[in-house]
């Protein structure tokens, strides 16, 4: 795959920031994702919320896991740092880079498999240590690099690529960070840029652990039974047309719906996903009463998404760990060592 | 009879978790304070309280710090041990004991001299809490040894009442408990013996201290903010230390908040996770662990060597999987050290052989991972880690400032036209970084493992993976010339030994006990891996070289073999890897043997 930058002229009619900045001053590199891959859309939202917020575009950490959604950090932010790092470990580099400078956004970005699967003990331990970031999960239900194993967040029964069904019960992110003690708790969809853009916002200027768990479809593993699109169905009938490793260009999956109502959005492996927007009466600020209700909802068949829980008062890491205000990472000798005075006070204590 | 000062073995032998930790401390301690040097050494369980454990104390007015073989004293208080515990006594040693119960006959030994104190009884009338009575029985053991050894008696109550400060209402009951076991040696236990200790000055300005202790007050001193960790004996006490002194030595003065942030991780994959997130974000990191955490973190070192991203790991090395043996010393991850990880990796390992060096090794690796852009992995071992040794005391030149390698600031940022993360400038192999956050238009990167160029951009262009790898060869080169170098004593006489780490304790007293026997030869004390080109020349200058380690399969002899493509003939492998610390004795024996069985000419002939 080539690496094309993007030209940097700016369109006269995008809008500038606070910082006298467009949209564009907020992007990466071109995706090498597939057309209509629910993870890009995650991407220009971020990228959108953080012009609109207009933080300066370099003072962002960026850290993944391995995934295609962990890929995702080098086509946002080009200003910024990013760290593609092991698959399933972006917190703790994270929670590394953060303690590191308390100063700088931090933007983890991570898939299903990596944060529910091999990652699971370090989603839930950098949840725990409220390391303040903004947390994506951009949740497939599959393995997409890998080319499309079930993933731990996948509903039981709905099929996988080769058309066996999931025996498991899904492990749903979002209900977990509330467990955890997240002070943020939000669920939308890649396609729901409404949505969206204003969760990644407030979870940008919360301070503390904001998690966000954003389905967002993979348009390659489209393989329900009896898909014409389904690899089985390509594979059987149309070898002398395509190669099996064909994907076909995708329409992004959107939904537009008002809060208080559902939507029925068709997910490429052919099932309906019902999502179902809070509206305003729900009260996003009782952690128990908000696990409660995305548990319900859950065994009604719907998937809530909107602000699940927030906490604007809560503490981050630095705050328990009580870290001077200034990044340790600018601390320099003096700040640093003690000196040899000291020194020879510590031997004295060791004769 | 003639009086034997300052050289022996003692042992105690305890049940864990009976108190007897602070009370075999002191005794240590004491001697020390008398100016004799001691190498003391921990025998435990991996059992929090029941289990049998073993303190061993050398005390050596030649200074040698070694295990030696055989025990002298024994202090047997563990009844569960207490027939192997007697068996251990060499001939005409001595054996304490508490006979309020008459010992077996078949135990009774008629080459070692029994001394019976009838500790639970005498103590029976001065202490009603039975818990305080069998904590007593540790101090009135002690006061004991101290009539019998001849201890200076102020040295051990000025000690009670420093343990003791603040909680002075313990002080007057453990003075009392020690003045009882010391009188009970003299009315009936024809106290002194012809063992004896006396004032020395043999220690010298030395301190006694544990090298995990040295290495966490290294890195606090060579800047390190960032601690993850996760417990693993025997490395706990690198992360508990630094949290100990941190806390006093690194903290805001107006604020009171702290200079330093210590993580207790979920396990050790994200302790070395933590350590390159800060360390890519430009905080100085460490971790410490053991063999297992190594095997955790081996993917993640990978990263950080493909990555160059600056981490610093301390492998308090032990004995294989799973708990029991895995609590006694070893030099077995020397291989899983220098290769860990997948897909051509090697990085560079310092081997510490006294708290000196821990201390020093604890700011250095700082340096050298910075400078080098690369995982730095200290192999200490638990013999050096959590024993208390003799060491020189620590020092710190003021004017030292911390080498934080090659990053580009704000404004060297401005005056640059292009900025290559992975150019090769310089040519030592080492680019230039830029830490997140610096400038708002140059210098940004998307830091991945493989598959990147010059300037970081994706690739998968074979000629540029192979341009890196040749890049990294050439840093592995320049590491060679910056790690420290390797402690030789070359007068080329023919036969030579390889040894490092705590190997190198014992190693002055097997010296000394072949060059009685007309067997002298050169030594080089490995320091560091990559190996130094005085290394080479070691080796070359030398028909034959023996390799003395502690660990089954000659690890370092295989590395250098397999770095230096030495003849595996000319190195000659002695390995110990039984659990205890490697004795002068073996080292001696090992040698001899194969001087004698090679019919290797000698100096002199052996005079008998
Ligand atoms: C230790 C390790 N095991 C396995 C893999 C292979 N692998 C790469 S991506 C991936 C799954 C990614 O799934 P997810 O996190 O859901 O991301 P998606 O591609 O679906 O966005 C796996 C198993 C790996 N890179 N590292
Ligand atoms: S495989 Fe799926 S997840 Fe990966 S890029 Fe393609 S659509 Fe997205
Ligand atoms: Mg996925």
């Amino acid at each position: 795959m080539t690496f094309v930058a993007k030209p940097r002229t700016h369109h006269p009619l995008l809008p500038v920031n606070e910082l006298g900045l467009t949209r564009r001053d907020y992007e990466g590199s071109v995706s090498t994702l597939c057309a209509g891959c629910g993870h890009d859309s995650v991407s220009a939202a971020i990228v959108q919320a953080c012009a609109e917020l207009s933080i300066p575009p370099h003072r962002f950490a960026k850290v993944s896991g391995i995934g295609c959604s962990s890929k995702t950090p080098s086509y946002f932010l080009n200003k910024s740092h990013g760290l593609n790092s092991v698959h399933g470990r972006m917190p703790s580099v994270m929670t590394g880079a953060n303690l590191a400078n308390r100063d700088l956004y931090c933007v983890g970005v991570s898939g299903d498999g990596d944060s529910a699967s091999i990652g699971m003990g370090q989603f839930a331990h950098i949840v725990r240590r409220r390391i303040n970031m903004l947390y994506v999960v951009d949740n497939n239900g599959t393995y997409g690099l890998t080319k499309g194993q079930f993933s731990a967040t996948n509903d039981k029964g709905s099929t996988s690529k080769k058309g066996a069904p999931n025996l498991y019960e899904p492990i749903d992110l979002a209900s977990m960070a509330l467990q955890l003690g997240a002070s943020f708790v939000a669920r939308s969809f890649s396609g729901d840029k409404q949505q969206l853009v204003p969760l990644i916002k407030a979870a940008l200027v919360h301070k503390g652990m904001a998690f966000i768990d954003v389905i967002s479809p993979c348009v390659a593993f489209n393989n329900h039974n009896g898909s014409t699109k389904s690899y089985e169905h390509i594979r059987q009938h149309g070898q002398n047309v395509v190669n099996a490793d064909y994907i076909a260009d995708h329409e992004e999956i959107t939904a537009d719906y008002e809060p208080g109502t559902f939507e029925d959005v068709s997910m490429p492996d052919g099932s309906t996903l019902r999502l179902f927007k809070i509206d305003e009466n729900y009260d996003p600020h009782d952690r128990v009463s908000a696990l409660n209700y995305v548990q319900r909802r859950g065994q009604e068949g719907e998937v809530v998404t909107g602000l699940l829980y927030v906490d604007p008062d809560a503490s981050d890491c630095h705050e328990i760990l009580d870290t001077v205000q200034r990044p340790l990472n600018e601390l320099q000798e003096t700040d640093l060592c003690p000196g040899n005075d000291a020194l020879q006070a510590v031997n004295e204590s060791f004769r | 009879m003639s009086v034997i000062h300052n050289d022996f073995v003692i042992r105690f032998a305890n049940v864990n978790g009976s108190g007897s930790a602070s009370a075999n401390g002191m005794f240590a301690k004491a001697l020390f304070r008398m100016g004799i040097p001691v190498a003391t050494r921990n025998i435990f369980p991996s059992n929090i309280q029941g289990l049998p454990t073993w303190f061993e104390v050398r005390v050596s007015e030649q200074g040698y710090l070694g295990r030696r073989e055989g025990v002298d004293i024994m202090v047997a208080m563990n009844a569960e041990t207490f027939v192997e515990d007697v068996g251990s006594v060499s001939p005409g040693g001595y054996l304490l004991y508490d006979n309020s119960k008459p010992i077996a006959k078949t135990l009774k030994r008629d080459d070692i001299t029994e001394i019976g104190i009838p500790l639970s009884t005498m103590l029976l009338p001065e202490f009603t809490d039975p818990k305080q009575r069998s904590l007593f029985k540790n101090i009135t053991y002690l006061g004991a040894l101290s009539g019998l050894l001849n201890i200076d008696f102020e040295v051990i109550t000025g000690m009670v009442a420093t343990q003791y400060k603040g909680k002075d209402a313990l002080i007057q009951p453990n003075i009392h408990a020690l003045e009882l076991g010391r009188q009970y040696a003299y009315e009936y236990l024809n106290a002194p013996l012809p063992i004896q200790v006396r004032q020395s000055d043999q220690v010298g300005d030395r301190i006694m201290i544990d090298g995990n202790a040295a290495a966490a007050l290294g890195a606090l001193y060579g800047g390190a903010t960032v601690c993850a960790w996760y417990p693993i004996t025997p490395s706990t006490s690198v992360a508990e230390a630094f949290e100990l002194h941190a806390n006093r030595l690194r903290v805001e003065h107006d604020s009171g908040q702290k200079k330093f942030a210590i993580v207790q991780a979920e396990d050790e994959l994200a302790a070395i996770g933590i350590v390159i997130g800060a360390a890519w974000n430009g905080a100085r990191s460490f971790t410490a662990t053991s063999g297992p955490g190594v095997s955790l973190m081996s993917e993640f070192l990978g990263l950080a060597y493909f990555a160059e991203i600056p981490a610093v790991l301390w492998d308090i090395q032990r004995a294989g999987p799973s708990t029991g043996m895995p609590t006694r010393t070893q030099q077995s991850d020397v291989l899983a050290a220098a290769y860990a990880s997948h897909g051509d990796t090697k990085h560079p390992v310092l081997f510490p052989a006294t708290p000196k060096e821990c201390f020093d090794f604890g700011a250095e690796s700082l340096d050298l991972a910075d400078r080098l852009q690369t995982p730095i992995i200290v192999l200490s071992d638990l013999e050096l880690g959590m024993n208390d040794n003799l060491s020189e005391p620590f020092e710190w030149d003021d004017s030292r400032t911390y080498d934080r390698g090659k990053v580009y600031t704000a404004e060297d940022l401005d005056e640059l036209e292009v900025f290559g993360r992975y150019l090769d400038i310089d040519g030592d192999g080492i680019g230039y970084r830029t830490l997140p956050g610096t400038h708002p238009d140059k210098g940004a990167f998307f830091t991945r493992g493989t598959s990147r160029d010059e300037f970081a951009a994706y690739t998968e262009s074979p000629e540029a993976y192979e341009r890196n790898m040749q890049r990294l060869l050439t840093k592995w080169e320049t590491a060679a010339k910056l790690v420290p170098s390797a402690e030789i004593n070359n007068q080329k006489r023919g036969v030579g030994v390889i040894y490092y780490g705590t190997t190198s304790l014992p190693m002055p007293e097997a010296l000394e006990q072949l060059s009685a026997e007309g067997i002298t030869i050169d030594t080089c004390r490995i320091r560091a891996f990559p190996f130094g080109d005085e290394v080479a020349e070691f080796v070359d200058s030398h028909e034959l070289v023996f390799v003395v380690e502690q660990n089954r399969d000659a690890q370092m002899r295989k590395l250098l073999i397999n770095e230096n493509e030495f003849s595996p003939q000319k190195l000659v492998a002695v390995t110990y890897y039984a659990g205890l610390s490697i004795s002068a004795d073996f080292i001696y024996g090992e040698i001899l043997k194969y001087y004698q069985e090679n019919k290797l000419s000698r100096l002199t002939e052996v005079q008998k």
